[in-house]
Parts: C-alpha cells; sequence; structure tokens
C-alpha cells in the first residue's frame, strides 16, 4: 500500500471511529432530570403509599436496597456479578444519598430505562429489563412509597467492576442488545388470578432474574429457556417450568403457603435467596400472592411431580454401604433433626427427600443449605438450621452430600463435589 | 447487755460498731416462696423466726472456717455471694473463709421455695442477725476466758482482740461456743459506717468455677458407676406416648428399660446411644391426653373460662369526686416460657432404702414431700439436695425431672442415675406462666386527676409447684395416677395472677378484682414475677393512656398521683438519668416509662426506654434504657444492677416476641425455632441501672422487679413512637406492618 | 479409636466416631464446660473452638475432628490463672446463672482469633447463635469489648464504651 494510501485509511479511520463515536455518545447520552426538593411526605395519598408498599414488597426491592443491620432502602446490599461487586443504592428519599430530589419523571425512567437522574446508566443487576411493564399508576404508588420512607443519609460503598466496566456509557450497548421490552397484553383465556400473577412475577418480581439461564453478558434467556434455572449468590435457582425438579407438585394452595410462610410442608423451607423473598412476599397482599402462586403453578403445570408425584426414596442401607464416611457424619451431625423420630420430624416437618435440592441437576443448594444453614425465613418463628461451614471441611460436606443423593436422591450421581463445595463457599461469601 | 453495750462508747472496739438494726427485719411472707415449718419465734426476724437455734444456720469449723446454712438456693441472682458477704461482714471473717451450704433437706432449714424475690428478704435477713449473734457469743467467750466484759472487746479477721494485745481466733473459741443457742432479737447488727462488704460490689464468689469450666451444675455431676437416663414421653403437655418398649430394649446402648405404669424411661452407660434410642421411642404412637379440656382461642377464651372472682381491694375515700372522662382498655399477654438454657436434670440413688435427689428444684422440702408420696417411702428416708442448674424464672421442669430420676433409680437399687431432659421435652412440658387478661377502667376529673379506677384480671393459679405426688408429671403417669393439688390463688399481699393489681397510686377511688380461673387447658405454674408482668403492664400502659388524655406529661402525671416518697425518688432518679425532660422524639423513635413497687412491698422500680420501631420490618431497636431501683439496703449494688439489667432484656424478649404456640389440642413448640427469644442483635444498645441504697433499712426482693415496668415502657415508648398503641403482647412479633 | 488433641494434650477416645463431641467432652475427658443446651445446634450452649472457629459440639461428629485442635473453656485459662476472655467476663460479672457463659466465651474466642476490631454489629452478629435467657446480653457485649480491648484492639462504633 502506498503511502498516501495508508494515510487515507488512517484518516478513514479517524473518521469512523469519531463518528463511531459519536453516534455511541448519542445513543448513550441521556440528559440530567432537574433536581425538584423533596416532596412533603404528608402531600402522599395514604392509600397510594400502601399500594405502593404492597408493590415493593411484591417487588423484594428491600433485598438488595438494605445491607445487612441496616435500614431498609437505605441500600448498601452487595451483589456479586461475574463482572464485579454493584451495591444496592439508597432509595430513600435522603436528598443527599438517595433519591429525595428525583422527581417522578426521574424515576419512571430509571425504572423503566435504567438511567440514574443525572443522566447515568444503571448496571442491569438493577432489573430494569423487567419493569417496562409497570403501570404508570404502579410506578406512582411505589414513588410515593419510597418518598415516604424515613430518609436515611447513607451512600453505599463504591462499585467494584472489572474494567472498562466501570465505564458507565457502556452500558447502553448493553441495553441496545437487551433491554427489549415487549409489550404484556392480558391474556382473556386466563382468569383474572392468572393475569394478575404474570404482571407481578414478570415485571416487579422479576422472577426469571434468578430462575432463568443468562447468557454471556449476563442477559437473561427468554424464551423457551425462561425459567430453566439460573444462578444467584452461589445458590441455584431450580426451573420453574415444566422442568421443575420438585418430587412433589407445585399447587395453587402449595405455592400460596410456601410464599406467604416460607414453607411448604410438602417441599421444604425457603432457603438462601429465595428466604428474602417469601419475607417479603408474608408481608403482601393474600390476593397478589396468590396469584402469583396461581401463575407459576401454571408454569410448572407440565411438570413430572404435576403429573405423578413419585414415592420418597429412602435407601439408607445402600447409602451407608457407598457412603460409611457420611453416613457416620449424617449420624452425628444430622440424623437429630432429619430422622424419624426427632422432634422435627414427629412435629411434622417436611423429610430430607421432599426438598427439591435433592432432585436438582446439581448439588449446590444441597451444599450451601449445609454450609449456611436455614433462617427462619419470614419471621423469627420458623425453620431454622444450623451452619456447618465451620465444623465441616470440603470432603466432609461433599461425602455427607453424596450419601443423601444416593439415600433420598434422584438423578445420576453428583459429579466432583468436594470441588463444588470450595466454589460454593467462595460464591455464598 | 448487748444493748446497753452498743449504746457505750468503748474505744473503737467490738460494740461501738454494733447499732441498733432498723427494726424488725422481718418481712411479710407467705405465698410464693414461703412454706416451711409455722413460726416460733416471732420476735426473731427473717426465717429466724422459724429456725431459732444459730446453729441451723451457722457453724465454724475447728479451723476456723465458717459454714453458712441456707435453705434458699443459688439461681443466678447472686444471692450467694450476697449472703457470704452479710456473713462475713457481721461476723467479720474474711469472706474466703464463708462457705455455704444451700437447700440440702438433711442439713438446711427448712424455707420452703426459693421464689418471690425473697431469699434475701427471708434468709438474708436470718443469716446476718444470726452472725451477729454468733459474733457477740464469740466475744463473750473471749471475754469470760480474760475476764473482761464482752463490751470492751472487738473483732477483726475471724478473731476477738482486747486491743490490748489478747487475740483469740474464733477457731479456738469456737470450740467453747456453743451454737446451739436460740438467736436474740437484741443483738444489734454491725454499725453502717463498719460494714466493709455490705453494700459493695463483691465479685460473685461462683463466677471463677463457673467461668473455668470447673463442675458447677447439677448437669455437671458424675457419681462412680453413673448411668445416664432419659424418659419417655409425648411431643408435648397433654400428649400420651405408646413407645415400643421391646424394639428399645433390642436397641444398642440401652441397658434397661423402667417401666411404672405409663411411666416409661431408658437407661444406659452413655448418653449418645441413649439420644439415638429416644429417636426410636419417639416413633411410637401419641395419642392426645382426652382429660386435658381444649384450649379456646385465646385471650378472649381466659373470659369464658369458669371462674372465681374476689374484690381483692377496695376503696371509696371520696365517693362524691366528680369525673368528667371515662377510659377503659383491655391488655394481654399470651402463655410464656421459661425457656432454660440446660434442659431440666436431677441425679439420683437409691441405697439401702434410702434415697438422694440432687436437683435444681427451688423447693426441696416440697420436692422431697411430692417424691416420698410418688414412691410410697418414708419422708425421712429421702433426702434432696439442692445442685445449681440452668436459670430456671420459675417453676420449670426441675421439678419433675427429679421425680422422674427418682422412679428410674428406685428400679436400680445402687446404681447413681442422671436424668436429663431432651430440649424438645423442656419446650413441650415445662409448666407455662399463664395467659393473662386485664381490663382497666378509669376516670379523670376536670383537673385531669384520676378519681375512680378499677382492675380486673382474669389468669390460671401461677403456682402449681409440687407439694404431692400428683403435682409431678410422673405422678400422673403411675397406675393408678395421683391427683393433682387442685389450684388455688396466692393471697394477698403477695398475690398470683393479681399480683401488683392493686395500684401503689393514691387513688380516691379504687376496686381491683381477681378472676381466678381453675380449669387449667395449658399446664402453667410460676414464671419470674407472676401476674406482676401483665398487672403491671396494663397499670402502666393506662396511666399514660390517661396521661395523654389528661395532656399532662407521664412522669408528671404519675407523680401526681402517689405519694409513697421512695416510689417518688425512684421515679424522678429514673427520669433525670435518662434525660426525660430533654427527650427530643425523632421520626418512629419515642420513649416510653414505666414504675412499679414489686408486689408493692418489694423493690421499687422505674424504667424508661428510648425505643424505635423500623418502618416496613417492625422490628424494635431499643436504643436506650435506664432504671433507678430501690431494694433497701443493697447489699451488693452490682448483683442488683445485674438482675434489673437481666430483668429489662428479658422482658423485653417475653414482650416484644414471645408466645407460647397451641393448636386448640396441644402445645406446638418444641425447640428455639418454634420459640424464639431474644437474640443479641435485638438486644438493647445499652442498658444502665442506678441503684438508690438505703443503708440500714430492710432488704427489698429485686429479683423480678423490672419485669412489669420493661414491659409497660415498652408500650408506652412504641405507642409514643407510632402513634398506634398496642395492648396485646407480643408487642413486635406478629405484628401488622403499617406503612 | 479416635485421637484427640483437646486444649493442647492429646486425647485417645474409644466411642462411635459418630458421637457428637460434646458428649465425648464431658462424659469421656470430663471437660464439663461445654454445657448440653438442645443438642440442635441453635443455642450455642455447647459451642467450642475447632481449629479457632467456634462450632456446636453438639453436632460436630468427633471423628470429624481429625487434626484438628479443639479449644474449650478450660483451654482459655483456669480459674487460678484465667485466659484474657474469661479474665474480661470476670471483670464485667458476665453471668447470671452462668450456663450459656462458656459457650459465649468460646464465641467470643473464635471472634476474637478472627478481628479484634470488630463493628459492634459485626460483634452482636458473630454472638447471635449463642442464647442467653437470663438477659445477660449487654455484659457479656461488654465483656467481649474489653477482651478485644485487652488483645490490642477494640470494637468499632461500640454501643457502650468501655470503661
Amino acid at each position: 500500500m502506498s503511502r498516501s494510501g495508508i494515510t487515507r485509511t488512517v484518516i478513514w479511520a479517524a473518521i469512523a471511529l469519531c463518528v463511531g463515536i459519536v453516534v455511541f455518545a448519542i445513543i448513550a447520552y441521556r440528559p440530567a432530570i432537574a433536581a425538584v426538593t423533596r416532596p412533603d411526605p404528608r402531600l402522599f395519598d395514604a392509600a397510594l403509599v400502601a399500594r405502593g408498599a404492597n408493590l415493593a414488597r411484591l417487588g423484594n426491592c428491600v433485598s438488595c436496597h438494605q445491607a445487612a443491620g441496616e435500614r431498609p432502602y437505605a441500600g448498601g446490599y452487595p451483589i456479586k456479578t461475574p463482572f464485579g461487586t454493584v451495591y444496592g443504592s439508597n432509595i430513600t428519599p435522603d436528598p443527599a444519598t438517595g433519591i429525595g430530589e428525583w422527581s417522578p419523571a426521574a424515576f419512571n425512567r430509571a425504572m423503566r430505562e435504567g438511567v440514574g437522574r443525572d443522566g447515568s446508566h444503571l448496571y442491569p443487576a438493577f432489573p430494569y429489563t423487567h419493569y417496562a411493564n409497570v403501570t404508570d399508576s404502579d410506578l406512582g404508588a411505589l414513588y410515593a412509597f419510597l418518598m415516604t420512607r424515613p430518609a436515611v443519609r447513607a451512600v453505599p460503598p463504591a462499585n467494584t467492576m472489572i474494567p472498562p466496566l466501570g465505564f458507565r456509557p457502556l452500558l447502553a450497548g448493553w441495553k441496545l442488545l437487551f433491554l427489549r421490552p415487549q409489550p404484556m397484553a392480558s391474556d382473556p383465556r386466563q382468569s383474572a388470578a392468572w393475569n394478575r400473577g404474570r404482571y407481578i412475577g414478570e415485571t416487579l418480581a422479576h422472577c426469571t432474574a434468578c430462575h432463568s439461564p443468562r447468557g454471556l453478558l449476563q442477559q437473561e434467556k427468554r424464551g423457551a429457556e425462561a425459567y430453566d434455572g439460573g444462578w444467584s449468590g452461589g445458590w441455584y435457582a431450580p426451573p420453574i417450568n415444566a422442568r421443575s425438579p420438585a418430587v412433589r407438585a407445585w399447587t395453587v394452595d402449595r405455592l400460596d403457603a410456601y410464599f406467604r410462610t416460607g414453607l411448604s410442608t410438602a417441599h421444604a423451607a425457603a432457603a438462601g435467596p429465595m428466604g428474602p423473598v417469601t419475607y417479603n412476599l408474608a408481608r403482601a397482599a393474600p390476593a397478589d400472592v396468590r396469584a402469583l402462586a396461581t401463575y407459576y403453578a401454571w408454569q410448572m403445570r407440565e411438570a413430572p411431580a404435576a403429573r405423578v408425584e413419585p414415592p420418597l426414596p429412602d435407601r439408607r442401607a445402600s447409602a451407608s454401604q457407598r457412603h460409611p464416611v457420611g453416613a457416620r457424619l449424617y449420624e452425628g451431625a444430622c440424623a437429630v433433626c432429619h430422622e424419624p423420630g426427632a422432634a422435627m420430624m414427629v412435629a411434622g416437618r417436611p423429610v430430607l427427600p421432599l426438598g427439591t435440592p435433592l432432585h436438582e441437576d446439581n448439588p449446590r443448594d444441597t451444599i450451601q443449605i449445609i454450609l449456611q444453614g436455614l433462617r427462619p425465613p419470614v419471621s423469627a418463628r420458623g425453620p431454622y438450621m444450623p451452619a456447618f461451614a465451620d465444623a465441616l471441611d470440603d470432603r466432609q460436606v461433599a461425602e455427607i452430600v453424596a450419601y443423601l443423593q444416593v439415600r433420598h436422591g434422584s438423578g445420576p450421581a453428583w459429579k466432583d463435589l468436594e470441588k463444588d463445595v470450595a466454589k460454593a463457599r467462595e460464591e455464598g461469601e | 447487755m448487748s444493748g446497753q453495750a452498743s449504746r457505750r462508747d468503748v474505744l473503737g472496739g467490738l460494740l461501738v460498731a454494733f447499732s441498733f438494726a432498723p427494726a424488725a427485719l422481718a418481712q411479710t411472707g407467705g405465698g410464693e416462696g414461703s412454706g416451711g415449718p409455722p413460726t416460733v419465734a416471732p420476735d426473731l426476724p427473717g426465717t429466724l423466726a422459724k429456725f431459732p437455734d444459730l446453729d441451723a444456720w451457722i457453724r465454724i469449723a475447728p479451723d476456723g472456717r465458717v459454714t453458712v446454712f441456707t435453705g434458699k438456693v443459688e439461681l443466678g441472682t447472686g444471692v450467694k455471694t450476697a449472703m457470704a458477704q452479710l456473713v462475713a461482714d457481721e461476723l467479720d471473717v474474711a469472706i474466703e473463709r464463708v462457705d455455704l451450704i444451700t437447700a440440702d433437706t438433711s442439713l438446711t432449714p427448712n424455707e420452703g421455695v426459693t421464689a418471690g424475690s425473697q431469699t434475701l428478704e427471708q434468709s438474708g435477713t436470718a443469716v446476718a442477725n444470726a452472725a451477729a449473734n454468733v459474733r457477740l457469743l464469740l466475744a463473750e467467750t473471749a471475754a469470760g476466758r480474760w475476764g473482761v466484759a464482752a463490751t470492751s472487746l472487738f473483732t477483726r479477721d475471724g478473731a476477738v482482740l482486747d486491743g490490748q494485745g489478747r487475740r483469740a481466733t474464733y477457731a479456738e473459741l469456737a470450740a467453747s461456743t456453743s451454737l446451739a443457742v436460740r438467736a436474740r432479737a437484741d443483738v444489734p447488727r454491725k454499725r453502717l459506717a463498719a460494714r466493709r462488704l455490705i453494700g459493695r460490689p463483691v465479685p460473685r464468689v461462683d463466677l471463677p468455677a463457673k467461668l473455668t469450666g470447673l463442675p458447677s451444675y447439677v448437669h455437671d455431676m458424675v457419681l462412680p458407676g453413673m448411668v445416664h437416663a432419659r424418659v419417655l414421653r409425648g411431643p408435648s403437655s397433654g400428649t400420651r406416648l405408646t413407645p415400643d418398649l421391646a424394639a428399645l430394649r433390642r436397641q444398642s446402648g440401652v441397658a434397661k428399660v423402667v417401666q411404672v405404669g405409663r411411666f416409661a424411661a431408658i437407661v444406659g452407660p452413655r448418653e449418645w446411644p441413649l439420644e439415638q434410642a429416644l429417636r426410636v421411642a419417639n416413633r411410637g404412637r401419641w395419642v392426645r391426653d382426652a382429660a386435658v379440656p381444649a384450649l379456646p382461642p385465646m385471650p378472649a377464651g381466659l373470659l369464658t373460662m369458669r371462674r372465681e372472682s374476689q374484690v381483692i381491694d377496695t376503696r371509696r375515700d371520696d365517693p362524691a369526686a366528680r369525673g368528667i372522662r371515662r377510659l377503659s382498655a383491655r391488655y394481654d399477654r399470651p402463655y410464656l416460657m421459661h425457656g432454660a438454657i440446660g434442659p431440666s436434670c436431677a441425679v439420683a440413688l437409691f441405697e439401702e432404702g434410702r434415697l438422694t435427689v440432687w436437683t435444681h428444684s427451688q423447693g426441696v422440702e416440697p420436692l422431697r414431700q411430692a417424691i416420698a408420696e410418688l414412691l410410697a417411702m418414708p419422708v425421712d428416708r429421702i433426702r434432696c439436695v439442692h445442685r445449681e442448674g440452668a436459670g430456671c424464672y420459675g417453676h420449670n421442669g426441675a421439678d419433675d425431672v427429679a421425680g422422674d430420676v427418682a422412679l428410674i433409680a428406685r428400679a436400680m437399687p445402687g446404681v447413681p442415675v442422671r436424668l436429663q431432659w431432651s430440649r424438645e421435652q423442656e419446650h413441650g412440658w415445662e409448666p407455662l406462666g399463664p395467659a393473662m387478661l386485664a381490663q382497666v377502667d378509669a376516670t379523670l376529673d376536670a383537673s385531669g386527676r384520676i378519681v375512680d379506677w378499677r382492675h380486673q384480671v382474669w389468669s390460671n393459679t401461677h403456682s402449681t409447684r409440687p407439694t404431692a405426688a400428683g403435682d409431678l408429671l410422673a405422678g400422673s403417669e403411675v397406675v393408678p395416677p395421683f391427683t393433682p393439688t387442685p389450684p388455688k390463688p396466692i393471697p394477698q399481699p403477695n398475690g398470683g395472677g393479681d399480683r401488683n393489681a392493686i395500684p401503689l397510686y393514691r387513688f380516691p377511688n379504687q376496686t381491683i378484682v381477681s378472676h381466678f380461673l381453675p380449669d387449667m387447658p395449658v399446664r402453667v405454674s410460676a414464671l419470674r414475677g407472676l401476674g406482676a408482668h401483665l398487672n403491671i403492664f396494663a397499670l402502666e400502659s393506662f396511666m399514660d393512656e390517661l396521661a395523654v388524655a389528661a395532656g399532662r406529661d407521664p412522669v408528671a402525671f404519675r407523680l401526681a398521683h402517689i405519694d409513697d416518697p421512695r416510689a417518688a425518688a425512684v421515679i424522678r432518679r429514673a427520669a433525670d438519668r435518662f434525660g426525660w425532660g430533654r427527650y427530643r422524639p425523632a421520626s418512629n423513635r419515642g420513649r416510653g416509662f414505666a414504675f412499679a413497687r414489686y408486689k408493692n412491698h418489694g423493690a421499687y422500680c422505674a424504667v424508661a426506654l428510648d425505643v424505635e420501631r423500623i418502618p416496613d420490618e417492625g422490628r424494635l431497636i431499643v436504643h436506650r434504657a435506664v432504671a433507678a431501683v430501690d431494694s433497701g439496703e443493697a447489699v451488693n449494688p452490682d448483683g442488683i444492677r445485674n438482675q434489673v439489667e437481666g430483668g429489662i432484656v428479658q422482658s423485653l424478649s417475653w414482650t416484644a416476641i414471645e408466645a407460647a404456640g397451641h393448636d386448640g389440642a396441644r402445645r406446638t413448640d418444641y425447640d428455639w425455632s418454634t420459640y424464639p427469644i431474644l437474640r443479641f442483635a435485638d438486644a438493647p444498645r445499652s442498658v444502665s441501672v442506678e441503684v438508690i441504697d438505703r443503708p440500714g433499712t430492710p432488704f427489698l426482693g429485686t429479683g423480678e422487679c423490672a419485669q412489669g415496668p420493661t414491659a409497660a415502657a415498652l408500650g408506652n415508648a412504641l405507642a409514643a413512637a407510632t402513634g398506634v398503641r398496642s395492648r396485646s403482647m407480643p408487642l413486635a412479633a406478629g405484628s401488622p406492618t403499617p406503612v | 479409636m479416635i485421637d484427640l488433641t483437646v486444649n493442647g494434650a492429646a486425647a485417645r477416645v474409644d466411642v462411635d466416631p459418630a458421637t457428637p463431641l460434646l458428649y465425648v467432652l464431658r462424659d469421656d475427658l470430663h471437660l464439663h464446660a461445654a454445657k448440653f443446651g438442645c443438642g440442635l445446634g441453635q443455642c450455642g450452649a455447647c459451642t467450642v473452638l475447632v481449629d479457632d472457629r467456634p462450632v456446636f459440639s453438639c453436632l460436630m461428629p468427633v471423628g470429624a475432628i481429625g487434626t484438628r485442635k479443639v479449644t474449650t473453656v478450660e483451654g482459655l485459662g483456669t480459674a487460678a490463672k484465667p485466659g484474657d476472655v474469661q479474665r474480661a467476663f470476670l471483670h464485667e460479672q458476665a453471668a447470671q446463672c452462668g450456663y450459656c457463659i462458656p459457650g459465649m466465651m468460646t464465641r467470643a474466642e473464635g471472634l476474637l482469633r478472627k478481628t479484634t476490631t470488630p463493628t459492634e454489629y459485626a460483634m452482636r452478629t458473630a454472638m447471635a447463635p449463642s442464647l442467653c435467657r437470663c438477659g445477660t446480653h449487654m455484659r457479656i457485649l461488654r465483656a467481649v469489648r474489653r477482651a478485644a480491648v485487652m488483645r490490642g484492639g477494640g470494637v468499632v462504633d461500640a454501643a457502650e464504651p468501655v470503661t
């Protein structure tokens, strides 16, 4: 190539780059929306605030917008992603550190477009991809609710994203690819409860955020793969569609009870990140919770257990034979609660094989429950299990898991258990 | 002689240090915590009136060590330390040289039950006065030897001195001093200024052992050849288990199955195999005990139960007083658990026709009676020895497990047996503190003063402490079963369900009615404070409601209605220390105040709280708790602070989050996940307790004084914080989450 | 036969390896500090350290300990020579009945071996698995704060000052 040819190419490339940058800048640019004076909380209609409270609970907002031991909605909860840790923001009406200066327009834009009042793009750890279909009226109620919370002055820790993802305008590109709201028309063939449940579940409750697999760029997979099981905070969120591995049908009644109490006597207690979800659902409008149950029971209507509930396996002898170390550990550490005759069993708490984890295609939830235990999900009173992370090493946890899967589980034997215990410890911290 | 001598000014000596103790230290007795033989020496203070001989209380060994015998027991309140302080100070010996023998039916005076915050009032008063007597006797012995007047002598560190170089140790003198003599009522106690230990925060004598793992509890007892036992019962009170005893006999680690009627237990050399066998047993069928009535929905069900009503107090000082505004409110609490951290435990040995039971019962003497009847043995062949347990806060499974182990031990002569209940047995079978309901009506006059007050309380008995075999669980399981002692109310001035129902405030007209409910669908008994917890909650919540109605500050409103200066002092002190007048309320945050004198004759206690309720969660943060307490003469101020701090935290747990579960047919709690109690995260940010010492005045029972005021202060603070008054406990758990 | 290292000393016991450590400590080794409270890992009365970590010994199969070192309250000091956590608890008179306190002390020891400068919240969270029924919470927290200071640190944003 001639010298002038090279020059030309460079010039054109430079022009292209500049144009690209300008175009990208145009795409990425969002103006700031003017700050407002914090609205007087007394001016909001109490009924509207109450409606917003319910929606916030259905949306599980507080789980990411509250750090352990701190005030609700003041932010600071770490959300770990493969690209770094994002901290939930302060969404109390504190003008300096929260959203006190946000107008309804700024709030609605954040919810639907993932853009902060100052025009910066928000990380999709904030699940705005779900909120496009939230009605104006519901957004208004949520706004009213948040603006009437006690203002808390609190700045969450700075996000720790891997470079170059700290550069927020890049998120515009992500949005181009994945922020594709589909309109959601009500389905006249389905009941009102179903439609309500779908509206809540697909929008504010953002259930797929945990229960759907994600792509390379952490986008939720949709379509046929929706609700096919996903990952959250080092836990596995099992499929809640036709591939639900539960061994007992998730009927509307059972789901409803599970959502409201954190415990399904035909399954198990809500563990890991599902615990806080039930904490909030327990405080939401019962009719809406029932609607959610209606919709998700429908999602799982074709699941194996919906057709036939299999007998519960208890292969005690073969499990002991194949995993004698696990059997002994189980006897000393687990049997006191989980064997027949234990007080918890006499009281009618679900037996181990009823829990879904032992029937999942990976051991993660079984491992995490052993490592982290179980906190009573909806109030101080409720299912509890101590954490064994400090008592048992990786090999010992693996032995127990292997024993349990043979004894009560289904599916092919889990592999590389010890490695997964180590990974579970790391991801679950 | 000593009376005269005490007034003489002898050179810095013994009797100078004496002063007349405040007029009779004898206390009101009766009801909870009383018992024992009749009074034989009414002129003597405390339990000396029942056991007037000095050697019943104090003995001095040839090496000079002093042994104190008390029929009261250490429940974790520090009374051992307080008693040691009293004796060491009155006797002038080092506290390290004082040993305490607590309740042992073979060794100690029968002081009934350790309850009702009466240990120092009764036994403390007795040993202090006995020690003063003994000191004088020792001085008289020395005086006799040296041919001088006792009044010219003084004592120091376990010896009598004449100030001229002659010294005789107690060890020497004791050999020729008989303590088998009756105490004299006129022996004065030490002059206040001469006290070295009383009134000081002496460290607890029992803590070094407990904090370094030395065996300290009945749970820790090991006897040669001892075996372990587990008792077999249904999941909760009101059920009967049918275990497969044949399967249990085949179970490895089970050496013996003991069966007496429907009572059954397993015995073996090691604990763990028994725990495993217990699960096998619990797979057996259980049925509901048809004899137990169904439980109506609470608390309204209390109003529908058969009742025996009694007006316990009435006053018409000013029938003409004209009220302009009448208010009414109802308050209630659910059944509450004692919830000892250590499940009940006992050890027994039956040998050569004699039975010894080591127990953490609060009443070894009545327990002995009950066991004697259960085993059809003469009382004098049974010995019950107190060994400490985990804190009990009233009548829990301690007595029942002792009855259980007695039955087992009798079946295994010569073998010591240790029986420990499981956690689920403690949760399922211990008697609960009764559910209660109170209604208060009052009228305000135009000046905002209360002119008429009516308080009614509905409650079961607050004591089913065993006095007979039928009161023990095992007694209802042997065949034929024994009949429980019919429940009866504890009379005023202590009261049971109506404890503290009578206001200490001065109202011109009042009527107090106690509705005693004899039928017990739920097994209930004494829980720390008895009825005081709910009655004070009701009374002091209502005082705040009336203050609001009258437009008065709650503290000023209380002061306007009280004429007891010590009560007023406690109220003022708590308010001052809290900074009541300077308090600035914040959103969802408020202050609450409450006061009571426990039983109206025990300690005075006022509590002020600064409480925040987190909206959307309902979680409570107690930012600050400040209490003032007047326990009369404060033997150990740190012990008092410890009791009151603990009482505040425990009462916060009771009042805010606790409620025993019941499905109408039976109790449903079996562990700490079904009956949660307060954990560290929800403990107050800070608690401070101010002790107002009243040297020279009678000891006032303190152990239970904070339960009621804390409950009401919490209710009042929450009402201030949220604008909504909660009158039903638990105040925090399960309450709706208003926006 | 199972070999253990308890409070720095070797011990050998002949028990079923499934046996929870608590029963071995109490019944075989006659170390009575760790208490039976629930057997369910709910109350913490049985807490001991296994390699510096507080664990519920009632749910710790003795066969799972291996070469890890067990520390009970007996290993923290003696009545004649109490360790610093014990001294802190004695200084604060942080006990009523005392039954839960050995578990509290081992739990505090575990926390302080991890950090001597925990926040108030971290301290309360670390202590939360242990229950006290006497309501001695405030004194226990004071004792932990004092022990942190004795170890050269101190609780950050302490709710009550160490005096």
